[in-house]
């Protein structure tokens, strides 16, 4: 039987998201940035997890109900895969074209 | 208050988590930053075990720390060597607004959704519910139409990906 408290995870999963949240704000490096968006996405894994472990037993399937919470991480996992090899690709394209990858230079997109 | 073993293991894990996260975000260097990053999903690997989620500890453990990692140090490896100035970041002027927006942030959501919760003390689910055999029949009866629809974002991204490598843009 566990004695830390669902608080205590809770907590933690919200450190770090503030922390990808203030390294996306403060940070430069596009690759450092995406480096916070996966913090991100880790943190809210986290708290899912605790979720699905803490939530009060229902039902005549108890095993089943508390599988929402793991079918939600696997599936986060699954495209956070496919956005990094996406999202590293799109870099390197730029980094291609300009040979610079600061984000404050990139106004490609600007109206 | 009464310190038992689980209460110590999750502590240690946590400050080790923690601590790695605040160094993706403070160290300069992206190298150091991506480091950081490994050892905080390795953490939360332990984490998740401690949640009795053993399958998903194992699977962040191969596809975190091993496939998504290798890809961030590899693209850094390939920006250093076209330019190593590349990197390297200038002072940012946005730091005291982040670090507030941060604060604010944590302060809110500590207050309105965590501490509502805090009287929640007991795991509810059993304990083999993290175990393959539970997640894998989860996740092909129940779960099958966005399995397969996560298949086939999967393509998509490959097929993207390599579209961006080998097209002049």
């Amino acid at each position: 039987m566990s004695g830390v408290p669902l608080m205590a995870y809770l907590a933690l999963g919200l450190f770090m998201f503030t922390t990808g949240v203030v390294g996306v704000i403060i940070r430069r490096n596009p690759i450092v940035i995406f480096m916070c968006i996966e913090l991100m996405l880790n943190a809210v894994n986290l708290t899912l997890l605790a979720f699905a472990r803490y939530q009060p037993s229902a039902g005549s399937d108890p095993v089943g109900s508390a599988m929402a919470g793991q079918m939600m991480v696997i599936f986060v996992m699954a495209v956070a895969a496919a956005e990094v090899a996406v999202g590293l690709g799109i870099i390197m394209a730029i980094f291609r074209l300009r040979h610079d990858i600061d984000i404050d230079e990139m106004n490609l997109l600007r109206g | 208050m009464d310190l038992d073993s689980s209460l110590l293991i999750f502590g240690a894990l946590g400050a080790v988590a923690a601590a790695s996260a605040v160094g993706v975000v403070a160290f300069g260097n992206a190298v150091r930053s991506a480091l950081c990053l490994v050892a905080n999903f390795f953490t939360l690997a332990f984490l998740y075990f401690t949640l009795n989620a053993e399958l998903l500890g194992i699977t962040q453990v191969i596809v975190y720390t091993g496939a998504i990692m290798v890809l961030f140090l590899f693209v850094i490896m390939l920006l250093n060597i076209g330019a190593p100035q590349a990197l390297t970041e200038k002072r940012d002027p946005r730091l005291l607004a982040g670090y507030a927006f941060g604060a604010a942030l944590f302060a809110l959501l500590f207050t309105q959704v965590i501490l509502p919760l805090k009287d929640l003390n007991q795991p509810g689910s059993p304990d083999a519910y993290g175990s393959p055999q539970a997640v894998g029949r989860a996740l092909f009866t129940g779960y099958v139409w966005p399995l397969e629809m996560v298949s086939v974002l999967l393509v998509i991204g490959i097929v993207g990906s390599i579209l961006l490598a080998k097209r002049r843009i």
